[in-house]
């Protein structure tokens, strides 16, 4: 079953395309990463895929349905955590989630959500005190207190402490093992890595590359840079394949307790695949 | 704990989806009291330093007959035009548009929402302002408060179109320089505080404050009836904005 289903999309700002025709699928229950350079095109894919934005044209099915024409049904049934909310600075924490369970059916409950994302505690205060993290935190619980099919996720992680971020991790990975599917953008490929089923990385309107975070851009046929010292001297091969290397290591009874072995990390890889862009 | 992650989305009724909202723009309108208080201080100054003393020239024998409707159409003009396009401006830049959008509240069921709660706010605070007019000593004719109060919801109407057309349309800056000079143009120039030039039906179709006052002057001061030319204006600015607002209004 596909989530989202997109067959040349294009957009343009007053005549200056962003979004050039792209095709994108995503699985029910998977977790899909979207990455690229600001302005690449990321926010505007996802505005049209939420329902927010027009496209100027292809095909776009999200749920089954054309997110430009959905009604409040197909609405009630994603989540979106946003970029840049910044709004009901007045409320407290818990009334503002209450307020948006109250939209919902089966919502899950207030309490639970506010456990969810660690903001039990700040639930009497209100949201303008909050920190820059703690709004982005907010920001998930509203996305999530609904129980979406489908959750879009645009850098939700920004501004998160690293324990934060872990408990954010835990909690994505969470829903989609359970069957939510996931879109992801983000700037941190090592979020993009620990949570995506599939990643696409997007530059200049266009996918450059699509694929698992282990294979994207050819990263698992990329080879292997094998290094050890000899006296102290380093000593480095690129191999495709470091075992047979190694093993004429061994036999050579080489010292290997300096040896190390990299392959291209998916940030080298992100970079490239910008780079060769421009 | 299987089963705690899984979706299960659905959207509640519509009616208690709306009632939600119309509940949190109230807390939020109560949340922001120092604002309704300032938005009837200009009024109160208004009411007291024109209807009691001799400071400005108006036109009749008896000052707080013609100052007292003035002062309420000021006040429903200040909260259903300047404060709701305010307020909407900064909520549309602030993301609560976008976040509203990406929920199962739909477009006419947020309008329906903040017209609600702006008609609520409204109606406390001319309450509040024709006790204090009684109190110093005007003297309403009762039997004429239904035209008054059908001429009162048409400006709301129009006031809160022309609102949410401007927010959706213009920078939230732009929006609150706009909206605050739009009032004090129609202060001046309404026949408030001072008797204006009078620019006769023309005056009505031009400055829906004017108009408004005119209507309640002459219904709640004098018992009479609304000038028929007061109603075409009144309904052309309400359905024209209401109809503009309800076609581009947009979430972010």
């Amino acid at each position: 079953m596909t989530a989202i289903e997109v067959r040349g999309l294009r957009k343009a700002y007053r005549g200056r395309e962003v979004v050039s025709g792209i095709d994108l699928d995503v699985a029910r229950g998977e977790v899909f990463a979207l990455l690229g350079p600001n302005g690449a095109g990321k926010t505007t894919t996802t505005e049209i895929l939420e329902g927010h934005r027009r496209r100027d044209g292809g095909e776009v099915r999200v749920l089954g349905a054309d997110p430009g024409t959905a009604g409040s049904d197909w609405r009630a049934r994603i989540g979106i955590v946003l970029q840049d909310a910044d709004d009901a600075a007045d409320l407290t924490v818990g009334e503002m989630v209450k307020h948006v369970a109250g939209f919902y059916a089966g919502p899950r409950a207030p309490a639970e959500v506010l456990a969810l994302v660690g903001l039990t505690d700040r639930k009497d205060s209100r949201i303008r005190t909050l920190s820059g993290g703690q709004r982005r935190r907010l920001d998930v619980a509203l996305g999530i207190v609904g129980r979406p099919e489908l959750l879009f996720l645009d850098e939700p992680t920004t501004g998160f402490d690293p324990e934060a971020r872990r408990n954010f991790w835990d909690l994505i990975r969470a829903l989609a093992g359970e069957g939510t599917t996931i879109l992801l953008t983000t700037h941190y490929l090592e979020e993009a890595e620990a949570l995506a089923d599939r990643l696409a990385v997007l530059a200049g309107g266009e996918i450059v590359a699509q694929g698992t975070p282990a294979a994207l851009g050819g990263r698992a046929s990329a080879g292997a840079k094998v290094s050890w010292r000899v006296d102290g001297v380093l000593r480095t091969e690129q191999v495709p394949d470091p075992t047979p290397l190694i093993r004429e290591l061994v036999e050579a009874k080489t010292d290997l307790s300096t040896l190390t072995v990299t392959r291209p990390t998916l940030e080298d890889t992100y970079l490239a695949l910008i780079g060769a862009h421009r | 704990m299987s089963g705690a992650f899984a979706p299960a989305p659905g959207r509640a009724p519509l009616r208690t989806v709306v009632a939600s909202q119309i509940r949190m723009e109230l807390t939020l309108t109560a949340r922001r009291g120092e604002a309704v208080v300032l938005a009837m201080g200009v009024p109160l100054l208004v009411l007291l330093g024109a209807g009691l003393t001799e400071a400005t020239n108006v036109p009749g024998d008896d000052r707080l007959a013609f100052v007292v409707p003035g002062v309420l159409a000021l006040t429903v003009m200040s909260t259903a035009f300047t404060g709701q396009a305010i307020t909407t401006g900064y909520e549309r830049s602030y993301g609560v548009l976008k976040r509203l959008g990406a929920s199962p509240l739909t477009r006419p069921g947020l309008l329906f929402a903040k017209t609600t709660a702006v008609l609520g706010l409204i109606v406390l605070q001319l309450i509040t302002l024709a006790a204090v007019g009684l109190a110093v000593g005007w003297r309403p004719h009762l039997g004429s408060i239904l035209p008054a109060l059908g001429v009162t919801v048409l400006a709301t109407a129009a006031y809160s179109g022309l609102a949410l057309l401007m927010a959706s349309r213009l920078r939230p800056e732009a929006t609150t320089g706009a909206a605050t000079l739009i009032y004090v143009l129609m202060l001046a120039a309404g026949g408030i505080m001072f008797a204006a030039p009078d620019l006769g039906t023309f005056g009505w179709f031009l400055l829906p404050l004017a108009a408004h006052a005119e209507a309640l002057r002459e219904t709640l001061s004098y018992g009479g009836s609304v000038p028929t030319a007061i109603w075409l204006s009144l309904g052309t600015w309400a359905v024209v904005f209401v109809t503009a607002a309800a076609r581009t209004f947009r979430w972010e």
